[in-house]
C-alpha cells in the first residue's frame, strides 16, 4: 500500500514502514536504546532525505521511549534524579548539535560528518560493551574467580558538588552526569539519534551505575531531549514528517512493548553481547559505504540563492 | 471593386499564421492526496488552417511540461585519506523540478537548433547555470550529472517520436507525472514546426497542489511549525502511552 509522505514528498509504501517501526520498537523495549541508530540509516535508503530522516527519526524516538519507560517505571528502574541532572546537559548538548546540523549541511559534509560519528562511535562502543559482557560471562563461569567491584573509585569521584542519587546507590559530583548528558545531546542532535547507544555504556563505565536502573533512566532522559529536538527541527527547517512518523510509531510502540517483555527473560550479560553484536554491524556497514567506490558520484541538494 | 480587393489583400496578409493550435488537458489540477503514486495526463489537440495546408515539408509537433524551477547544488564524492567525501560542488541557480518532452519526430528534425535556443525547449536550455564555470573546473559533467540523477527520478524525460499526429491535424501523447512530484505551476507548452521552424506556440497550465489531510498538514508544518511540532510530540507521547496501556489491559 503507497502512501503519499506530505513533507518528504515522495510515495512510499506504508506496511514496510510499520515492519520498520516494529524492528526498532523491539530494540528499543529490549535494549533501553531508541533505535534512532538503526531507523535513520535506514531511512536515507528508503530515500527520505536525511534531514527529513533525521527530524522524523527523533520523533519516533520520542514514542518508544514513553512506552519504554512506563514498562521500567513498573520495575521501578527509573532514577529520576539522575535523569534530571543528564536532561540539563543534553538540553544544551542538543541545540548545540542543531547549530553544527545546519551548518555542515550548508557545508555539504553532514552526510560525511554523521557518517563518521557513526562509525567511531558505534565501533568504540560496540568493541568495548562486547569485551566487557564476554569477560563477565567468562567470569560468571568460572566459580571462585576474583568478583568485579560494582565501581571503582577514579578521579571522578573526586569532583565537587557531589549529590546523592538513591536509586542508583551512587553518591558522586554532577559535573560528570553533566557532560555526559551534553555530549549525547550534541551528538544526538546532529546523528537523528536518541543517544541511548552511548548514553548506557557512559552510565555503566563512566558513572558505575547499576544495570537495572540504566535503562529506565536512559530512556527518560531521551524522551526528554528527542521531544526537544523535534521541536527544534520543526521550528527551523520543517523536517518533522507526521505522516511518516506515525507509521513508524504504530509500529514502534507495539514492539517497544514486546521488547521489554523478551528483556526481562534474558540475562543482562546476553543483552549486552547481543547489544554489542549488532552495534557492531551497523558499524560495519556504514565504514563499508565509506571505503568502496560508490556507483553514484554526484548528489544532489536543494540550493538557496545567493 | 475596391472592396473586393481590400479584402483580397486583407485575406492574403493573414496567412502568416494560416496554421495554429487548438490544445486541451485530461486534467489541469493534480491533487496530491494521501493515495498519490503519481499521473498521466493527457494532453491533445488539433491544427487548426484556414487553408490547405501547404504539404511540402511535414508537420511535427513538440510539447512539454515543465514543473517549478529551484536553486540546486550538486555535489561530486572524491576519495581523500582512502574515504569519500564530498569535495567539489557546482550551484545551479535554476533547474526545473520537472520536465519532459514529448516529440512527433527526433526532436533535431523537429525543431531547429536557433528555434530550441529562442524558445529553451531541451533540458540543458531549461536549466540556468550561469557562473558555474567560475566555481568548478569541469561543469559540463556536473550539468550532466544533474541530468542523469534527474532522469532516474523520473523528473527529467525526453520522449521522441510519442506523440501521435494523425493527418497533419489532430495529435495526442500522455505525459506521466510521478509520485515525487513539486507542487506548483506546471507549464505545458505546444509548438508545431515545419522544416525545424516554429509555425505556431501556445501555451497551458496544469495545477500540481496537495489537498486533503497532505495539504492541511504542509500548510500547518509551514505556517504555524511550533504547534505543528507539538502536534507531533502529541501524538508521539499519546501512541507510547496507549500502547503501554493496551499491553498492560491485555496482561491482565
Amino acid at each position: 500500500m503507497q502512501l503519499y509522505l506530505p513533507i518528504a514528498e515522495l510515495s512510499v509504501n506504508a506496511v514496510a514502514l510499520l515492519g520498520l517501526g516494529g524492528i526498532v520498537g523491539v530494540l528499543s523495549g529490549m535494549f533501553g536504546v531508541g533505535g534512532g541508530f538503526i531507523i535513520t540509516p535506514l531511512l536515507f535508503f528508503l530515500g527520505i532525505p536525511p534531514a527529513v530522516a533525521v527530524a522524523t527519526g527523533a520523533n519516533l524516538v520520542v514514542a518508544s521511549s514513553v512506552s519504554g519507560v512506563l514498562a521500567q517505571l513498573k520495575r521501578k528502574a527509573v532514577d529520576f534524579r539522575m535523569g534530571g541532572v543528564l536532561l540539563a546537559g543534553g538540553l544544551i548538548g542538543s541545540a548545540a548539535g542543531i547549530w553544527v546540523f545546519s551548518l555542515l549541511t550548508k557545508l555539504g559534509q553532514v552526510d560525511l560528518f554523521v557518517q563518521l560519528s557513526y562509525v567511531v562511535f558505534l565501533g568504540l562502543i560496540g568493541a568495548m560493551m562486547l569485551k566487557e559482557s564476554l569477560g563477565a560471562l567468562r567470569r560468571a563461569r568460572t566459580p571462585g574467580a576474583p568478583i568485579r567491584r560494582a565501581h571503582v573509585h577514579y578521579w571522578v569521584h573526586k569532583l565537587p558538588l557531589k549529590m546523592k542519587f538513591r536509586a542508583s546507590g551512587l553518591y558522586i559530583s554532577v559535573i560528570p552526569p553533566m557532560l555526559v548528558g551534553a555530549s549525547v545531546g550534541f551528538l544526538a542532535a546532529i546523528m537523528g539519534v536518541g543517544g541511548g547507544f552511548i548514553m548506557v555504556p557512559a552510565m555503566i563505565y563512566l558513572l558505575g551505575m547499576p544495570t537495572k536502573v540504566v535503562i529506565g533512566t536512559s530512556l527518560f532522559q531521551i524522551i526528554f531531549v528527542t521531544a526537544f529536538t523535534t521541536v527544534m527541527h520543526a521550528v527551523t527547517s520543517q523536517t518533522v514528517d507526521i505522516v511518516l512518523a506515525l507509521l513508524l510509531i504504530l509500529g514502534g510502540v507495539v514492539g517497544a512493548q514486546i521488547g521489554a517483555r523478551i528483556g526481562v527473560r534474558l540475562r543482562a550479560e546476553q543483552l549486552r553481547i547481543l547489544l554489542a553484536l549488532m552495534v557492531l554491524a551497523v558499524c560495519l556497514r556504514i565504514a563499508l559505504d565509506l571505503l568502496l567506490t560508490p556507483d553514484e558520484l554526484y548528489s544532489l541538494a536543494p540550493g538557496v540563492l545567493p | 471593386m475596391i472592396l473586393r480587393a481590400g479584402l483580397f489583400l486583407a485575406l492574403t496578409a493573414l496567412p502568416l499564421h494560416a496554421e495554429t493550435i487548438v490544445a486541451g488537458l485530461s486534467q489541469n489540477i493534480v491533487s496530491i492526496t494521501s493515495d498519490f503514486t503519481g499521473s498521466e495526463i493527457l494532453v491533445y489537440g488539433a491544427v487548426k488552417r484556414d487553408r490547405p495546408s501547404p504539404g511540402d515539408a511535414p508537420l511535427e509537433v513538440v510539447i512539454t511540461v515543465q514543473g517549478p524551477s529551484t536553486p540546486v547544488v550538486v555535489r561530486k564524492k572524491e576519495r581523500r585519506f582512502g574515504i569519500w567525501m564530498n569535495t567539489e560542488s557546482a550551484r545551479i541557480s535554476s533547474a526545473p523540478s520537472f520536465y519532459a518532452i514529448a516529440s512527433s519526430a527526433p526532436l533535431t528534425e523537429a525543431m531547429s537548433e536557433t528555434e530550441n535556443l529562442r524558445h529553451e525547449v531541451t533540458i540543458p536550455r531549461a536549466i540556468r547555470a550561469v557562473g558555474i564555470a567560475a566555481s568548478v573546473t569541469d561543469a559540463p559533467r556536473f550539468l550532466d550529472a544533474l541530468m542523469r540523477l534527474r532522469t532516474a527520478e523520473e523528473r527529467y524525460s525526453l520522449q521522441e517520436d510519442t506523440v501521435d499526429l494523425i493527418e497533419e491535424t489532430l495529435f495526442r501523447t500522455d505525459i506521466r507525472l510521478p509520485a515525487n512530484l513539486t507542487a506548483g505551476n506546471y507549464r505545458v507548452r505546444f509548438f508545431i514546426t515545419r522544416e525545424g521552424q516554429i509555425i505556431d506556440a501556445h501555451e497551458q497550465v496544469i495545477y500540481v497542489e496537495k489537498a486533503g489531510l497532505e495539504r492541511w498538514l504542509y500548510n500547518l508544518a509551514h505556517q504555524q511549525p511550533l504547534i505543528y511540532g507539538l502536534l507531533a510530540l502529541f501524538l508521539a507521547v499519546a501512541a507510547g502511552w496507549g500502547a503501554s496501556a493496551a499491553f498492560s489491559l491485555l496482561r491482565r
